[in-house]
């Protein structure tokens, strides 16, 4: 099946309690999947189509205040209007899974596949200090595993956590092994599991209040303080990111999602040369694998980043490798997907082998 | 076992339908498969094309450069993937609205009159079943059976009662490369 409708699969095997969108390509199966699978029949689990984005990230706010394990799903200009909410979401530290199918940009831009929200979704795309936990999936297996995975982690660390896959992923078709069906959550399990959840006031504690603001900058601050801490425990314990070809390799390839496995074609051609490159593919882009990049560019002549953009994750290898080796970058932008063989030329063009 | 095939032509003509019958094929061969369309702008008017990927190893990349097999259904789409077909490989197409004739040597050109079958077959919605059965006859990579049950997969299940046609359309097609 395609990467969209896997991901709408697995939202519903996981037990999740409410999806609200609003349809733009390359992502609008996830919302026509769901509306085909008709879960609230089965699960009960809430399909919505919102009046816009703004509506379909304040649902998931709402829900997510309440305890229940909630989603949406835009592309890039669609996860823009989303900034906001996603903001209020990482401030009031409410779990929630946010999924962007990236296409190409600035502005409206174009309909096909695009890397370039890196940035967005890394640095925090909406005002303040938070982060979110950046999932990058590059196979349609992993479309469905990131559901679950996204879910856990924004419970763990009461965080939202996102999705940032590209257009390839969304729409291309693999083999995929479904997660089983899991019930849903009883009101009573989610006000035992989540006592900072609105469920109504019991006698035995304070009423739970949600809110964003705070005027006391003193306060404000030790709010902060405290998102800052969590974050640190997530950058200890969450990283993770996949490899190939890593053991005995001079060069390095850093690239996430579709391009990751471009790239690694063209590792597979240059090995096929006598040329030994590895690849490492971050799947958390945050928290960044920079102690493994760190340790493998004091080991390699050089690092090449392959990203569909002009240049954004580039910036967190070099902050890891600190400039010990070159860093160069190849990228193609605004929705052109280069094929294994561009890549293997940008490579040779940096790294020139005689 | 790895075959890269590339399938192109107008949109409209099944050009993804028979790459999704041949993924649910190798599925069904308990291969491992990608189906990567070439969508939006390129589907409306222009050439839509899809790349399918079948192995016994997990797959790489799902976009290719060059390719084992090429099933060019229009002018531009010859022009653009006759030179990407590797040494040796494959290029399957239909003279119908061809002017400009394959040149390559040193792969295996065939010519499939499929338009001209549909029309004998007197559907000519048959035509992307009768190019499947084609590329089938020509490169046995996923059985005929896994075929049919990869077609019964695809096509809604209204449309059931056109499964005797379109099997006869891939039988054709086989036998148009006998």
């Amino acid at each position: 099946m395609k990467g969209n409708e896997a991901l709408a699969h697995a939202a519903i095997r996981y037990g999740a309690d409410g999806y609200f969108g609003y349809p733009i390509t390359p992502q609008s199966e996830v919302l026509e999947t769901l509306e085909e699978l008709m879960p609230w029949d089965t699960t009960g689990m809430v399909v919505l189509q919102a009046e816009s984005e703004l509506a379909a990230i304040n649902m998931v706010y709402g829900g997510a205040a309440c305890g229940n394990a909630v989603f949406t799903s835009s592309s890039s200009p669609g996860v823009s209007l989303k900034q906001e909410g996603i903001s209020y979401i990482a401030a009031g530290e409410l779990p929630a899974l946010i999924i962007n199918v990236m296409r190409g940009g600035p502005g409206l831009g174009t309909i096909q596949p695009s890397q370039a929200d890196y940035f967005q979704a890394t640095k925090g795309g909406g005002h303040g200090d938070y982060r979110l936990i950046t999932l990058a999936p590059a196979t349609v297996q992993e479309m469905a595993d990131f559901v679950a995975l996204g879910f856990d982690l924004a419970f763990k660390y009461r965080t939202p956590a996102i999705i940032l896959a590209d257009g390839i992923v969304g729409q291309m078709m693999e083999k995929v092994v479904l997660p089983p069906q899991r019930p849903r959550r009883t009101p009573e399990q989610i006000a035992e599991q989540c006592p900072w959840a609105i469920t109504g006031k019991p006698a035995s504690r304070q009423r739970n209040i949600m809110t964003t603001l705070e005027l006391m900058p003193q306060a404000m601050e030790e709010i902060n303080v405290r998102l800052q801490e969590k974050y640190r425990i997530i950058e200890d314990n969450e990283v993770r990111f996949a490899t190939y070809g890593l053991d005995d390799c001079d060069y390095l390839i850093v690239a996430f999602g579709s391009i990751a496995r471009i790239s690694q074609k063209a590792i597979e051609i240059a090995r096929e040369q006598g040329v030994k490159i590895g690849l490492l593919r971050p799947i958390t882009l945050w928290p960044f694998p920079s102690a493994e990049i760190e340790r493998l560019a004091a080991r390699v002549k050089g690092i090449m980043v392959v990203e569909l953009n002009a240049g954004q994750m580039i910036e967190d290898v070099r902050l890891a490798c600190h400039d010990s080796v070159p860093v160069y970058h190849f990228g193609r932008l605004g929705g052109i997907v280069p094929n294994p063989q561009e890549v293997l030329d940008s490579f040779f063009n940096h790294f020139p082998q005689n | 076992m790895t075959e890269e095939i590339i399938i192109s032509g107008f949109g409209g003509q099944g050009v993804l339908s028979m790459g999704k019958i041949l993924a649910y094929a190798g599925l069904m061969n308990d291969l491992e498969v990608t189906w990567m369309p070439a969508y939006g702008p390129e589907q409306r008017g222009g050439t839509a094309n899809v790349t399918v990927i079948l192995s016994d190893k997990p797959i790489s990349s799902p976009v290719l450069d060059t390719y084992d097999t090429a099933v060019v259904l229009n002018q531009q789409s010859l022009d653009k993937f006759e030179p990407k077909v590797k040494p040796g490989g494959l290029l399957i197409y239909d003279a119908y609205g061809i002017h400009r004739r394959p040149v390559r040597t040193d792969i295996t050109v065939r010519e499939i009159p499929a338009m001209d079958a549909a029309v004998e077959m007197g559907n000519s919605k048959t035509y992307n079943m009768i190019v499947l059965g084609a590329i089938l006859g020509m490169k046995p990579v996923v059985d005929v059976d896994a075929v049919l049950r990869g077609l019964k997969k695809t096509l809604p299940e209204r449309h059931h009662n056109l499964l005797p046609l379109n099997e006869q359309a891939i039988r054709r097609g086989i036998a148009l490369t006998k």
